[in-house]
């Protein structure tokens, strides 16, 4: 008994002690996948944020990004122009789904918005797979996959690069957010619809500018985990990740966003190398949901998001 | 009122929500600069009119005209920039803003711009941004909440945030202000001041102004032109004094609610 106790609380933080550049090393590995996982959930936020839908399909247009970023460039485009066209391609799909999705169902339940957006996710899948296939690609955006020793501690320049990218990404939507006119918009938008409108802040506008972001989140996405794992189906699954993130920060922060993805990011990490042996490993695939239920019991509006208050 | 030159015309609306008749051909005229009162009991279709007004509901018949245009099928951000701003009944305020945005975002019609130059906030950006604020700060100054200028909306007590809204809605420079119940659950000091500003923005930026209002003696006190709903009708319409003594609005309502 005493001995489990010790392999619990003890020996961990026994190991961490002693082997301090290993535990950086997980640490950065770990900051660096939340980042990512940041990323994802920051795609939902944005959504959620203006008009109170829950985008089932933002994992899949993840993979949509990365898939017409793959495809334009097995065609022959240059690396900078097919982002570019990649970048076209996701505003014009923000511009159709505000049309012919959004539009029609002004006013309906949210329930009724999510089946929409499941809807969407089934079609952006198959749109995409007729398009570019559905055989796995490599997606090379010329950064070799390899680790460099940075003041004594292992560093992989991929996941490195990406994780400078998500948080420059995450930096200038604070900014958006916080100091623009549309930014601010957007957060009145989300805060009180009819009170935005009758400020005059035309609602379909600021839609096709959310879903324009969340799809230019995607494509920043799409490259990120694409060029790591390969751009496949499986990568709308990191949409799922996204979820945990999201009942920790709370679906309606922008910094609960990122903080929630950094906390499952590193705490996976720590999780799997140093508590994974006592129970066989895979501690990396359930932590997150796990914490995610902890929440749900106790704070439910997460560590950032607002009380959930209904009058009945 | 007459003389005036109507800034709005209600002619012979209607409105419906399933078997309930809100409003029945209800007509009525605001003229320009004056202060005018809707009063009627509750679920007399004040706030209905209201809403009929400024774009969220539509009437099934009859129309609205402002400065003389047929402006009855417009949304809600269209009547907004043509210069009606409202406040609502329940305080919609953006929760989580602080004052100062809450405000700011009542500039949004008036501001324009490059949306790169904004994002790094230079140039021609900056300045329209410092120019908005000068013109937020004079509303702060009038409606006298420069202390509360940092603090996020919602954790105002309710009768600072009918103050702040009424600023959001000074804000946009409206040539028409509706509002839905301004003094609503306001003790007598904030029902004072509150007075004070809405017949000071009627004075000083010669704002005409709509108002829904159950508290009899503030209604006598500030307008010039008080319309009575009842059941969805109109039953009275003219001065505070006319209204006072005519008997279906003692009966419908005086009656009633103060008996």
């Amino acid at each position: 008994m005493l001995s489990v106790l010790h392999a619990v609380f003890v020996a961990p933080f026994v190991d961490m002690a002693t082997a301090p550049t290993f535990l950086a090393e997980v640490l950065i590995g770990g900051i660096a996948a939340g980042l990512m996982y940041s990323l994802v959930a920051l795609g939902f936020v944005l959504i959620f944020k203006a008009s109170g839908v829950f985008n089932f399909a933002q994992g899949v247009m993840v993979l949509f990004a990365a898939l017409t970023l793959v495809g334009l460039m097995e065609k022959g485009l240059h690396v900078v122009v097919a982002l570019l066209a990649t970048v076209v391609v996701m505003i014009a799909l923000a511009f159709g789904i505000e049309r012919v999705v959004l539009r029609p169902l002004v006013n309906q339940a949210p329930i009724i918005l999510f089946m929409a957006t499941i809807g969407l996710n089934f079609f952006l899948e198959g749109l995409g797979e007729m398009l570019w296939g559905a055989n796995v690609k490599r997606l090379d955006v010329g950064i070799p996959d390899e680790s460099v020793k940075l003041a004594g501690i292992l560093i992989n320049k991929l996941e490195m690069s990406a994780a400078a990218t998500a948080a420059v990404l995450v930096a200038v939507l604070a900014v958006f957010f916080q100091r623009t006119r549309i930014g601010r918009a957007l957060r009145a938008v989300a805060d009180d619809h009819e009170a935005a409108l009758s400020i005059g802040i035309p609602l379909k506008t600021i839609w096709v500018v959310v879903w324009a972001v969340a799809g230019l989140v995607a494509i920043a996405t799409g490259v990120m985990w694409g060029a790591k794992s390969g751009v496949q189906f499986s990568l709308s699954l990191i949409a799922l990740k996204a979820l945990p993130v999201l009942i920790l920060g709370g679906f309606t922060s922008v910094p609960g966003a990122i903080v929630g993805g950094l906390i499952i990011g590193t705490g996976e990490k720590l999780g799997e190398v140093y508590w994974g042996p006592l129970v066989g490993g895979a501690i990396e695939n359930w932590f997150a949901y796990v914490l995610a239920l902890v929440f749900l019991v106790f704070r439910p509006q997460g560590l950032f998001g607002e009380r959930i208050i209904e009058r009945v | 009122m007459s003389g005036r030159t109507p800034l709005l015309e209600v002619d012979g609306i209607s409105v419906r929500f399933g078997a309930v008749q809100a409003l029945e051909r209800v007509s009525l005229s605001i003229g320009r600069g004056e202060v005018a009162a809707i009063i009627g009991p509750n679920g007399a279709g004040k706030t209905t009119l209201l809403n009929v007004i400024s774009g969220f509901y539509h009437p099934y018949e009859g129309h609205i005209r402002f400065e003389g245009k047929d402006r009855t099928h417009l949304k809600p951000y269209d009547v907004a920039a043509l210069g009606i701003a409202r406040t609502f009944q329940n305080v919609a305020l953006f929760k989580g803003m602080s004052v100062l945005d809450n405000i700011m975002t009542g500039r949004l019609l008036k501001m324009k711009g490059s949306f790169l130059l904004e994002a790094l906030y230079w140039g021609p950006a900056q300045r329209q941004e410092l120019e908005h604020r000068a013109f937020v700060e004079r509303i702060i100054d009038f409606l006298e909440i420069q202390a509360i200028r940092k603090t996020p909306a919602g954790q105002l007590p309710y009768g600072l945030q009918k103050r702040v809204e009424l600023a959001r809605a000074l804000a946009a420079e409206p040539t028409l202000l509706l509002l839905d119940e301004p003094m609503a659950g306001m003790n007598v000091e904030e029902k004072e001041d509150m007075c004070r500003f809405v017949l000071g923005v009627n004075d000083e930026f010669g704002t005409t102004i709509a108002l829904i209002e159950h508290d009899m003696s503030v209604v006598m006190d500030i307008s010039d032109h008080v319309v009575t709903l009842d059941y969805g009708r109109k039953i009275a319409d003219g001065t505070p004094d006319e209204v006072r003594a005519n008997p279906a609005v003692i009966d419908a309502y005086l009656g009633l609610a103060h008996a």
